[in-house]
């Protein structure tokens, strides 16, 4: 009776309040993640000719116009959404990132200077690889547009990530961002088995992963009665004898995000989608998925957990170091160009994951760091990839059709160069920057041992980066050797922008490093 | 003292000119020639007008100091100066500069089945490697130190990988690897310095004048030493790191050869004086027995493979490696004469390589590119002049008294008998070794009846002697008096001595003696 009483008097006491969601926090995912429902509108009654004109305007004015508004908000420092979203530094810093990045992106996959017969993706996805149907839609000039409503959603789901502030919402960005990009993995025009099968590991391990994202969140709302990270933080501080569960619940949750970073032991479907995926997919999402899931890695782990921070690191320390050997020895046997870049982007999650490891400002700062200079340099190589072709128009992704490139392309093969240094970290480039940054951090933490793994790993990794410099300048070109397709001005503007970043922010890192230094740590 | 940045421009003209030449057209290979030359003749004058201006006698060793903020966030900072050691060596390398730009004429030809560089290409890396062999030397910032160090390798790797002979893909993989091998640790080590210096001070840095004198705890100095030292060891190289430089040199052009032994290697030995020692003092207190017992290993070990090479450039590396050995040696010893003495070594070393690398290739480019000394004899009677060039540099690297290899070498060992008598008597005996091998290859190329192929070369011509007799001159100018060399080094090295808070061992050899005793020979 009287339990009754006062759950009707609580009810009564809490009148039921809109919701105040703030507007204007949110503006930048609004405006992306409605953009995409206007591409659907536009793919739904606009004619055919109309549609890439008006999707392309709409992908480039809606991200640029998100672009304005994350800048607007710079200073920011508040939760919206009921707590459930967190405007702050880091996170602002991150959507900006995945934004340009993703502009960078929209202009590889808006090319169709490169392959003679169209984009780079099938004429429709739908057909029957290899069937009447698919050869009739190729002859008579489809092209999808499709691919930029998933890419909108995906790049909303992008910018939420790193700022979701509780479990549930997490969850809901990581599959906003991941469903399209299954999508996005199966469309390419050529080798298209490959990019299906592609598609699929993607998809079964992407689902995979979502399910121990989600059993890990369902415990640990079990222990700390929240899903909200603030509020699982001080949960945790106030009930330490009881972390059995616990512990098991954070393998879960990181488990989950490690896999979108592709990390040893999460790591298998890395190399196979990177291959199989139509290349500028691959480019957006090596850089952007990247830039988006650290963000998210990072927020989970430093503001939900770190007061855990002793139970989680030794964990990372293991799968840190996995990562960067695993991905650098790997990365050496393999002689498809697309997968030798898949293998060293785990190399390179290996890397950033010795910044998050530090979980001190200095690490956060790195790992960001590391991040936004890795994406841009990503974004470079792939547009480079997309333009050496073989006889057949075909991208030449096999290493041995890279030699001698320095000879009949000097100046493509040099940018390419530098690329491979930057990722190698050799000084006066980006990744030297971001390498030392993270270095830093963790020895500042005392995790020398580590930097001295990864200390080796780089060196290994210097290897196939070298290796593939070697080809193009120490090499004669042979018959097989690819040429370089001339593309239109969207890959030159992303090529441009990947090589200018990776070079300024080699020499001069101060105005960016300014930027996330005064961004300062994760609200809580 | 002096508000003209003067280094910042000194390293600012050849990089300039290394894009300029890589931007020239491709059908005009004379011209980039011609313009690197001009450039790196600009970059000498630079030098002596900064060296005529450097005063050997101030308080502050260090002159032409600059100093600007560059990534603040991380303690960094874009700071230049040179004290009498810097000068010297970036005034070696601006020396073999024109001089290997001339004596490579010809040397690289426009893509052929041998190599797949352009002219221009080759050009623009030497200008572009003398950018940084400035920097390198000039810098008084630990980072930015490594920062030339590291970025040093990309040209030579360029030169070597694009430009050599059969081996020259795997000669430029494996000379980056085990440079990369050392400067990752050099890295590390550096942080961990960075990291050190942030606890001690509250504020990390690495900045040069403010870490020297830090007073880090002794177990962590021996850690941090052991980093540096690995990379400046791979690079100088000290036995057993010098696995690399055979195949290098083997693999390089005569030229490119020339600056890696000459200039390049140096920094590795550069390296040990300006960071290890006065940055971990304690640790190289330490660590100096094990380094000098390697050193005298090296010393042997080089001169006795070269004693059994029949590859001409493989023999050099190897007798570079022995030389090496006393550089390296008079740097631990602590004393000033053997400090002062590695110097001196310094540039003779990089004047005898020089001189032996080019009249070597001179040579091979006359009999087919051939380097093996089999196929070598009686080349005195068609070329005397290159004959006798040859003898020339091989009595310079056998350090002939009147020569400065013999102050360098005579300095080093005075300073290594003052504190390691034994150690000085069995370093003396490496001596004889070298004069066998040296000898051994002038007797069997250029003496005897005349090889078959050899009867019709040309002797050497107006080019090829214009640029060996500037090395020729500075030797024997150096040889005889030491002084302008020892002047500036010498206050250097007395700071070096006092940071490592080292004494000379009785009886002391005082400075002015040690001039003047440099001056008589």
């Amino acid at each position: 009776m009287n339990a009754v009483a006062s759950v009707v008097r609580t009810v009564e006491a809490t009148p039921w309040v809109m919701p105040t969601l703030d507007y204007t926090l949110l503006a930048p995912i609004l405006i992306v993640l409605g953009a995409g429902v206007v591409s659907v509108l536009f793919e739904a009654f606009l004619p055919r000719s109309a549609r890439r004109p008006a999707q392309l305007t709409l992908v480039f004015v809606s991200l640029v116009a998100a672009l304005i508004a994350v800048i607007n908000l710079q200073g920011s420092r508040a939760t919206a959404g009921q707590g459930a979203l967190a405007i702050d530094g880091p996170g602002l810093i991150l959507q900006g990132t995945v934004v340009v990045i993703a502009i960078l992106g929209a202009l590889l996959m808006a090319e169709r200077g490169l392959d003679p017969s169209g984009d780079a993706f099938a004429a429709r996805a739908s057909s029957l690889p290899g069937s009447e149907d698919e050869r009739q839609f190729t002859a008579r000039g489809y092209f999808q547009t499709e691919i930029w409503a998933f890419f909108l959603f995906a790049v909303g789901g992008m910018m939420l990530f790193p700022v979701a502030n509780d479990l549930l919402m997490m969850f809901v960005a990581l599959e906003v961002m991941s469903l399209p990009l299954y999508l996005l993995a199966g469309m390419a025009r050529r080798r298209r088995l490959l990019s299906q099968e592609a598609a699929l590991k993607y998809f079964v391990l992407g689902a995979f992963s979502s399910a121990f994202f989600l059993y890990g969140a369902a415990l640990l709302y079990g222990f700390s009665g929240s899903i909200s990270f603030p509020e699982i933080a001080t949960a945790l501080s106030s009930k330490t004898g009881e972390t059995g569960l616990v512990l098991v619940a954070i393998g879960l949750v990181v488990a989950g995000l490690l896999f979108k970073i592709g990390a040893v032991p999460f790591h298998q479907w890395v190399p196979d989608v990177y291959q199989g995926a139509p290349t500028p997919v691959t480019g957006f999402m090596a850089a952007a998925v990247k830039v988006a899931a650290f963000g998210a890695l990072l927020r989970l782990l430093y503001v939900a957990l770190g007061g855990m921070r002793w139970d989680w690191t030794p964990m990372l320390w293991v799968i840190a170091a996995l990562t960067m050997l695993v991905g650098a020895i790997l990365a050496l046997t393999q002689t498809d160009m697309k997968r030798m870049i898949a293998y060293s982007s785990i190399a390179q999650a290996g890397f950033i994951l010795v910044g998050v490891i530090a979980a001190s400002p200095a690490g956060l700062a790195g790992a960001i760091f590391y991040v936004i200079a890795y994406s841009f340099t990503t974004i470079g190589v792939f547009a480079i990839i997309s333009m050496v072709r073989d006889n057949n128009n075909g991208e030449a992704t096999h290493l041995s059709k890279w030699a001698g490139l320095g000879r009949t392309s000097p100046f493509i093969a040099s940018l390419f160069a530098i690329f491979m240094l930057a990722l190698a970290g050799i000084p006066l480039t980006s990744g030297f920057i971001g390498k030392f940054s993270v270095f830093t951090a963790a020895i500042s933490a005392g995790e020398t041992w580590l930097v001295i793994v990864a200390v080796v790993a780089s060196l290994i990794a210097a290897f196939f980066y070298m290796r593939v410099v070697v080809l193009m300048f120490f090499s004669e070109p042979t018959e097989a050797t690819a040429t370089v397709e001339i593309p239109s001005v969207f890959t030159t503007i992303a090529l441009a922008a990947g090589a200018t970043v990776t070079v300024l922010l080699g020499i001069f890192p101060q105005p960016l490093l300014d930027l996330i230094l005064n961004a300062g740590v994760f609200i809580r | 003292m002096n508000s003209f940045p003067w280094l910042t421009v000194l390293g600012l003209v050849p990089l300039v000119g290394s894009i300029v030449v890589a931007l020239l057209p491709k059908s005009r290979p004379a011209l980039a020639k011609q313009l690197a030359f001009a450039i790196s003749l600009v970059v000498l004058g630079l030098v002596v007008v900064i060296a005529l201006q450097f005063n050997g006698s101030a308080s502050e060793p260090f002159q032409f100091v600059e100093f600007h903020d560059w990534i603040p966030a991380f303690g960094v900072t874009y700071s230049l100066g040179v004290d009498g050691i810097g000068l010297v060596l970036i005034a070696l390398s601006a020396v073999l500069v024109p001089i290997t730009i001339l004596a490579g004429w010809n040397d690289v030809e426009e893509p052929n089945a041998e190599s797949v560089g352009s002219v221009k290409g080759y050009f623009a890396l030497i200008l572009a490697l003398e950018t940084l062999m400035i920097g390198v030397f000039a810098a008084t910032d630990v980072f930015l130190f490594y920062v030339f160090f590291e970025a040093m390798l990309i040209p030579i790797y360029f030169m070597i990988g694009r430009y050599g002979g059969a081996q020259r893909s795997y000669a430029a993989m494996k000379f980056l690897i085990y440079s990369l091998l050392g400067g990752l640790f050099m890295l590390a080590a550096m942080i961990g310095l960075f990291v050190a210096s942030a606890k001690i001070t509250g504020q990390g840095t690495f900045n040069w004048f403010a870490l020297v004198g830090l007073n880090i705890d002794p177990t962590t100095q021996k850690f941090l030493f052991l980093g540096f030292f690995f990379a400046f060891a791979i690079k100088a190289p000290l036995w057993p790191f010098h696995t690399w430089l055979p195949d290098a040199a083997g693999a390089s052009k005569p030229g490119t050869a020339v600056l890696l032994l000459g200039v390049l290697d140096k920094v590795g030995t550069f390296g040990m004086l300006r960071y290890c020692l006065p940055i971990f003092p304690a640790a190289s207190d330490f660590y100096a027995p094990f380094i000098i017992a390697l050193a005298v290993i090296g010393i042997f070990y080089g001169a006795f493979v070269a004693l059994g090479q029949n590859d001409l450039k493989r023999l050099f590396a190897y007798s570079s490696m022995s030389h090496f050995g006393f550089i390296i040696l008079g740097i631990f010893v602590f004393t000033s004469v053997g400090i002062s003495g590695s110097t001196v070594y310094m540039i003779a070393h990089g004047l005898s390589t020089a001189a032996l690398f080019l009249t070597a290739g001179f040579l091979m480019q006359r009999h087919k590119g051939s380097s093996l000394l089999s196929d070598y004899s009686g080349v005195n009677k068609p070329a005397p002049v290159l004959a006798g060039f040859f003898l020339f540099a091989a009595l310079a690297s056998l350090a002939l008294p009147g020569l400065v290899s013999f102050v360098g070498e005579f300095m080093v060992l005075l300073g290594t008998f003052q504190r390691y008598m034994w150690v000085g008597g069995i370093a003396t005996l490496g001596i004889v070794i070298t004069a066998a091998y040296v000898l051994r290859v002038y007797q069997k190329s250029m003496t005897g009846p005349v090889g078959s192929g050899l009867e019709d070369i040309k002797d050497l011509n107006g080019r090829e002697i214009t640029a060996l007799v500037p090395i020729v001159l500075l030797t024997i100018f150096l040889g005889l008096y030491p002084a302008p060399v020892l002047n500036v080094v010498n206050p250097a090295v007395d700071t070096v001595m006092t940071v490592i808070g080292a004494t000379n061992p009785e009886p002391t050899v005082g400075l002015s003696s040690t001039t003047s005793k440099g001056a008589q020979q």
